[in-house]
């Protein structure tokens, strides 16, 4: 991508930010009725930069966790942070989400800036935390209850609807949340993620420690979801990569070695597993 | 950024609040909190060694009130020790901490629960007013301001409670430090310790530690008389303890 392209796609994301804040009232209102969040955001170009790092930085002492990091990520797009442990895609992602703050470098979603104007930020960001944790002593529904109210989605009960349907949860919601198997609890973490029906996703490993039918079906929802909004996960699972990521980050040692689509990796190395290998055991050695 | 009382600062203040109120009751905890601190305070008052409530035959709750600082000692910190200790073990504060929740609210909304239960528990001490009142023709005042005391003593400890919570991951730990500072800080204001104090640092000393304590201001409450300087001591000395704490927290949330 052109410095040009970056530009302009920046300066348009600024124009749509202040169109975004304010009808929020009112577009909520629809979401709630409406079953499905269809396509009809009319202030939604398509391609648009809805999130946009720059120049992340985060240290711990000597230690250069993630190391000046930039990227923007559009509409639509699926981004696939990859890398081996340790590598910073956790704390990348923390930082993104605002749960962490940066050293250097900013990080803006959907226009707002994470660190001046943060809870319009994570109004519109929905996240899900490495190991998907969340209140064990609450029922399932409980505690969609709680991050629903927490972010002031207007009609809860509607909102718990959707994200149940989209997620399969029907059979467990009364159940507390530290007596389900861990593809619930991925699920339930996911549920939690999209109840607000956010236009930006953070995703840390979301397929982890799923069975294969689990996992087609966390793939299914990340693919379906995608077109209305900017997804971001992270993974080990280089064959999930090549399905449902239209885009690929390589991070290793804090710093962003590679980016682009899986097809070019895979033409350069021959396969993800290659390319991967020689992209990050060429700078640990 | 967002002025001191501005409604944008505590944006889900109420959603945490509910949360962490119904927490109390979700698990035993709760209920092994309300039955140790009746028996407890119920039995200090009532023992022939202790509050010797039916031998004073008067119609008050001073034998209660007496043994209440060294009741909340054990019982607070055992409320307070699970508010951020636990989030930080189980990593929901990654979660609550990325919601469109400040460090602010979050902060007051778990204060406020731990202090609505800890008001909760204090209310079910009612049958010692009802027996009271049916005994004789007790003080309504001092009663009141008795109780008042309880509550805003419940608030300190609760407050320093919830800062050892906040600095380690271990419930545990938290509940022995928290236990181990409100202590001191009862134990420093008792007569006997303002004597001591006034012996080796002079007059002086012993009239700052004597404003600066916790025991001397509950008692003037439970026999009735509420000062402004002691309701003022108390709030400002919970407001200065929740500051910390939540510089604390914002610096441990994510190690």
């Amino acid at each position: 991508m052109s410095a040009e392209q970056t530009e302009t796609a920046a300066a348009e994301a600024e124009e749509a930010a202040p169109e975004e804040t304010a009808p929020t009232e009112a577009a909520s209102e629809e979401a709630a009725t409406a079953e499905e969040p269809g396509p009809t955001r009319d202030n939604a170009s398509a391609g648009e930069a809805l999130i946009q790092v720059e120049n992340l930085a985060k240290h711990y002492g000597p230690i250069r966790a993630v190391d000046g990091i930039s990227f923007e990520v559009r509409r639509g797009d699926i981004l696939g942070f990859l890398g081996p442990n340790g590598a910073g895609k956790t704390t990348a992602m923390r930082l993104i989400t605002g749960f962490l703050q940066p050293n250097n470098g900013t990080v803006r979603v959907c226009g707002h800036d994470m660190a001046n104007d943060s809870l319009a930020a994570r109004q519109r960001l929905g996240y899900l935390p490495e190991n998907a944790p969340a209140y064990g002593e609450m029922t399932a529904r409980g505690f969609l209850e709680f991050v629903a109210e927490a972010r002031g989605v207007p009609n809860v009960d509607a909102a718990i609807q959707r994200v149940i349907g989209m997620t399969g949860l029907e059979r467990v919601m009364h159940q507390t949340v530290e007596t389900l198997s861990k593809g619930f609890k991925r699920r339930v973490g996911l549920a939690q993620a999209l109840i607000h029906d956010p236009e930006v996703l953070i995703l840390d490993e979301p397929t982890d420690g799923l069975d294969p039918n689990q996992k087609a079906m966390v793939q299914n929802l990340i693919t379906n979801l995608s077109r209305e909004k900017s997804i971001i996960l992270s993974t080990h699972i280089l064959d999930e990569v090549e399905q449902i990521c239209n885009r690929a980050m390589i991070i290793s040692q804090g710093r962003l070695l590679e980016d682009g689509t899986p097809q070019e990796f895979i033409e350069r190395g021959g396969s993800l597993t290659k390319f991967f290998r020689q992209v990050t055991e060429g700078v640990t050695s | 950024m967002t002025g001191l009382f501005s409604k944008e600062r505590y944006t889900g203040l109420r959603a945490v609040f509910k949360r962490e109120f119904k927490g109390y009751f979700s698990s035993p905890l709760g209920y092994i909190f309300i039955v140790i601190f009746l028996v407890s305070s119920g039995w200090l008052a009532l023992s022939r060694d202790f509050g010797r409530f039916l031998e004073l035959r008067q119609a008050s709750l001073d034998p209660f009130f007496m043994y209440v600082p060294w009741v909340f000692v054990v019982l607070v910190p055992a409320v307070a020790m699970r508010l951020w200790a636990e989030e930080r073990k189980t990593g929901t504060v990654e979660l609550l901490f990325t919601l469109p929740v400040t460090l602010e609210a979050s902060y007051l909304g778990k204060f406020l629960a731990g202090w609505s239960f800890l008001a909760f528990s204090l209310l079910l001490s009612c049958p010692l007013v009802i027996e009271v009142a049916r005994l004789g023709d007790p003080d309504w005042g001092v009663l009141l301001t008795g109780y008042l005391g309880c509550l805003l003593l419940a608030a300190v400890y609760l407050a320093i409670g919830m800062l050892f919570s906040a600095i380690t991951k271990n419930q545990v730990v938290a509940f022995i430090l928290g236990t181990a500072a409100t202590t001191i800080f009862l134990i420093i204001g008792l007569p006997q310790s303002l004597e001591w104090i006034g012996a080796i640092l002079g007059g002086y000393a012993e009239q700052v530690f004597l404003s600066l304590s916790l025991a001397d201001h509950f008692d003037a409450m439970t026999r009735g008389l509420v000062e402004l300087s002691s309701v003022a001591f108390f709030l400002l000395f919970t407001a200065g303890w929740l500051v910390c704490g939540m510089i604390a927290l914002d610096r441990t949330k994510a190690s």
